[in-house]
């Protein structure tokens, strides 16, 4: 069947259908792309959500004594961003983009388990619903405005009866019980379907990058997100049956509470990174127009990643007074971790050296993701040294760093697999000029905000606190901090702007408007529902290199 | 643009790819060993240190006759599956059954047991940290006796409507890779209970 014969039977089925059938659609559907599509949107709901939350945290600590929000307020809006964020735009938007490409990638015609993958999303839907909630049914209608005021790691003992009563906390911890069902779904899906729906020729040795990668950061979901279950499992013991897990009164521990968190916690960090990661290893490539340059060792140090990472959990811990071998041992591991790490980065300057670089907006954020996660992996190094974290564990400077990884890699990483993957998703391109505008706005922003943000830390300002006394020398850091905070909140409208404008206006993308490799691209704009008309075969890493240059294929040398 | 239609140079004469089932439910198993493993450190962890009693050693008795049940009833169930699979059905259900009943009477002991303890021993989920820890971890194994227990039903009653033949036997041997996780979780539990924590 040719691609116009798709196009036009495509057209026939979802063309003239009342509203109400294609929302039925839409919610009862099982298809891996509409799902894909479903929890990228999510995502993008609850971005503008936990942004405009960043927003109020950086109104409030503009100036010295601001009163913009009172300090109970200001603790449930910190955790309710940073709650939002990681669990419900983080995992949402990797797991979107695995839903849609992975299958596509492959060459299969859907998930493994397609019913799973809408029973998982269903749940991550209702897990942040149920964290929204919580502004309503916190303590009934009498205490609207209840949020979660524990802060994202809820260390006991606030999340004891006694320092969080009512039900805020409940509804964070069921929220997260169930996102991380929903989460661990989606993971056992995305790992059989690489390892048994693969299509013809496609060995494990020529999938994909970013097939690899989610391969690896699915099976890290598995290990690391269900310590997080337990714990909450734990949690919800304790405040409802009268539990003493981490009551100290009855000889509970919170220590234990703390390793549990993080257990989960710092593995969380690759799994949101591992993702930006495939993008770039995707991206670079195509616009530099040379195959990934060392694609083995790219899977290896992907896979030693995911194994030192669970390693690791202990370095947030460092003030808590571990024995000097315990400090030793994870001040090790977390340096460890800059080698494959940094294996990564040579091997992303290795493909784009002596290439024929296009700096189209896609390539244009993974640039600026290598310079962020540099710098974002050298305060890594700096805070995974016991001595130094001791000195600036919980101040700004912790927090400068983090959203150096995950706003300055991560998110830079997910908008260039929105400007690279909008058009098959579509069929339409993003505007390049508004994309250019997104890039630098938000560039800019980015490096006023978070680089001026370590040295408050470095003075001595602790992360939490809802307001500061003048004079401290803060005063003016903070102002331009919040300044560039503002200046990434517009960037990101302009971005929303250019989605919805180019799904309207944008110029028809046609199925491989960037001369890509990879078998998404050898389907129609958006995709028909059946994905392939016939499986494909492959015989490289570059499958669609061989059809295009059927006089010099990849397979000749692979 | 060109279409995938165009043949490519060589098609791999063999193809074949892990049932789906099996990777799942492996997948599955691994995501329990993880949170089954933090209850067991938590045990362990607070092995000792109630504050009031009673404690392990005044209270629990080995479960050794339940244990046992549980165990032979991976046994049956290898042993009914490898029927089915030689399209065995009366003598596969016949074994089924007698899973379902082992696993049914290792609940039994799993609830006399806590009648026990709570009636004789006053020891609830908040009487100490023994009790807190003790309930979840033993709780959350016999959640997935239950499961298991459910499902398994499921089956046989789907077998005396004369549904399940050979062609479902990779359907049930992924369900007992489940059933057989959860006896294998009992060994871990068991030893940290009532051996290594009293």
């Amino acid at each position: 069947m040719s691609s116009d014969a798709m196009a036009i039977h495509q057209g026939a089925d979802v063309g003239s259908r009342p509203w109400v059938e294609t929302l039925h659609g839409w919610v009862t559907t099982v298809d891996h792309k509409r799902l894909g599509i479903l929890y990228i949107l999510y995502a993008l709901l609850f971005l503008a959500v936990a942004g405009s939350e960043a927003m109020i945290i950086r109104i409030q600590l503009m100036y010295p004594h601001n009163s913009f929000v009172s300090p109970q307020v200001f603790n449930r809006i910190f955790t309710m961003h940073g709650t939002t964020m990681v669990f419900f735009v983080g995992i949402p938007v990797l797991f979107g983009l695995a839903n849609y490409l992975v299958p596509l990638m492959i060459g299969a015609r859907d998930m493994a388990f397609p019913r799973l993958n809408a029973f998982s999303f269903w749940l991550t839907a209702l897990g942040g619903f149920l964290l929204y909630f919580s502004f309503l049914g916190g303590s009934g209608l009498y205490g609207a405005g209840n949020a979660p005021d524990v802060g994202w790691w809820a260390y006991a003992p606030l999340t004891s009866r006694a320092f969080s009563p009512g039900h805020s906390s409940d509804y964070w911890t069921i929220s997260l019980l169930v996102a991380g069902f929903g989460s661990i779904g989606t993971a056992v899906n995305i790992i059989a379907t690489i390892l048994c729906m693969r299509c013809p020729g496609m060995k494990l040795s020529r999938m994909p990058l970013l097939v690899w990668l989610n391969l690896v950061v699915s099976g890290m979901v598995l290990i690391a997100i269900t310590p997080l279950s337990a714990a909450q499992i734990m949690l919800c013991v304790d405040r409802y049956l009268g539990g003493h897990f981490f009551d100290t009164q009855a000889g509970g521990s919170a220590t234990l509470w703390m390793h549990f968190f993080w257990i989960f916690g710092h593995p969380e960090v690759y799994i949101l990174i591992l993702p930006a990661f495939a993008v770039l290893s995707e991206v670079i490539p195509v616009f530099s127009r040379k195959p990934m340059f060392g694609y083995p060792v790219m899977v290896g140090a992907t896979i030693a990643i995911g194994f030192i990472s669970m390693s690791v959990w202990a370095h947030h811990m460092f003030s808590i007074g571990m024995s000097s071998y315990g400090n030793a041992f994870f001040v090790l591991t977390t340096m460890t971790i800059a080698v494959p790490t940094g294996i990564k980065i040579f091997n992303w300057l290795g493909t784009m050296w002596g290439g024929r670089i296009i700096f189209k907006t896609p390539m244009l954020f993974c640039i600026g993701f290598l310079f962020n996660f540099l710098i974002a992996g050298l305060t890594g190094i700096m805070l995974g040294s016991a001595a130094f974290n001791w000195q600036l564990t919980g101040s700004y400077f912790v927090v400068a760093h983090f959203h150096y990884t995950l706003s300055g890699s991560f998110l830079f990483g997910i908008f260039a697999a929105f400007y690279y993957w909008y058009p098959k998703i579509t069929g339409r391109m993003l505007f390049e000029r508004l994309g250019k505008l997104h890039f630098w706005l938000f560039f800019i922003g980015f490096h006023l905000c978070f680089d001026l943000m370590h040295i408050p830390g470095l003075l001595g300002m602790a992360r939490r606190i809802y307001t500061y006394e003048p004079g401290r020398g803060w005063d003016t850091l903070n102002l331009l901090v919040s300044i560039g905070a503002f200046i990434q909140g517009i960037a990101t409208l302009i971005f929303v702007a250019n989605l919805i404008i180019s799904y309207f206006k944008g110029a028809k993308a046609g199925n491989d408007p960037w001369d890509a490799w990879t078998l998404e691209w050898s389907v129609s704009s958006p995709p028909p529902a059946y994905n392939f008309a016939v499986t494909p075969t492959v015989a490289s890493r570059r499958p669609l290199w061989d059809l295009k240059h059927p006089e010099d294929p990849d397979s000749r040398y692979e | 643009m060109s279409a995938i239609t165009t043949p490519f140079p060589q098609t791999p004469a063999t193809w074949k790819l892990p049932y789906r089932g099996k990777v799942g439910m492996a997948c599955l198993i691994i995501a329990e060993s993880a949170i089954f493993t933090i209850f067991v450190v938590a045990y362990l962890y607070y092995a000792g240190k109630s504050l009031t009693g009673p404690t392990p050693r005044e209270a629990l008795e080995t479960p050794i006759f339940f244990t046992v049940c549980l165990l032979s009833s991976s046994l049956t169930m290898h042993l009914a599956s490898t029927l089915l699979a030689r399209g065995k059905s009366g003598a596969f259900l016949a074994l089924w059954f007698l899973t379902i009943v082992l696993g049914a009477l290792f609940m039994y002991g799993t609830a006399r047991e806590w009648h026990r303890l709570i009636y004789q021993h006053g020891l609830t989920i908040s009487t100490n940290l023994f009790g807190t820890t003790y309930y979840s971890l033993v709780g959350l194994h016999a959640t997935h006796v239950t499961l298991g227990l459910l499902m398994l039903t499921i089956v046989l009653l789907f077998g005396l409507a004369g549904r399940v033949g050979r062609e479902q036997s990779a359907r049930i041997d992924v369900l007992s890779m489940y059933w057989h996780f959860v006896d294998a979780v009992w060994i871990v539990v068991f030893t940290v209970v009532y051996v290594l924590g009293r």
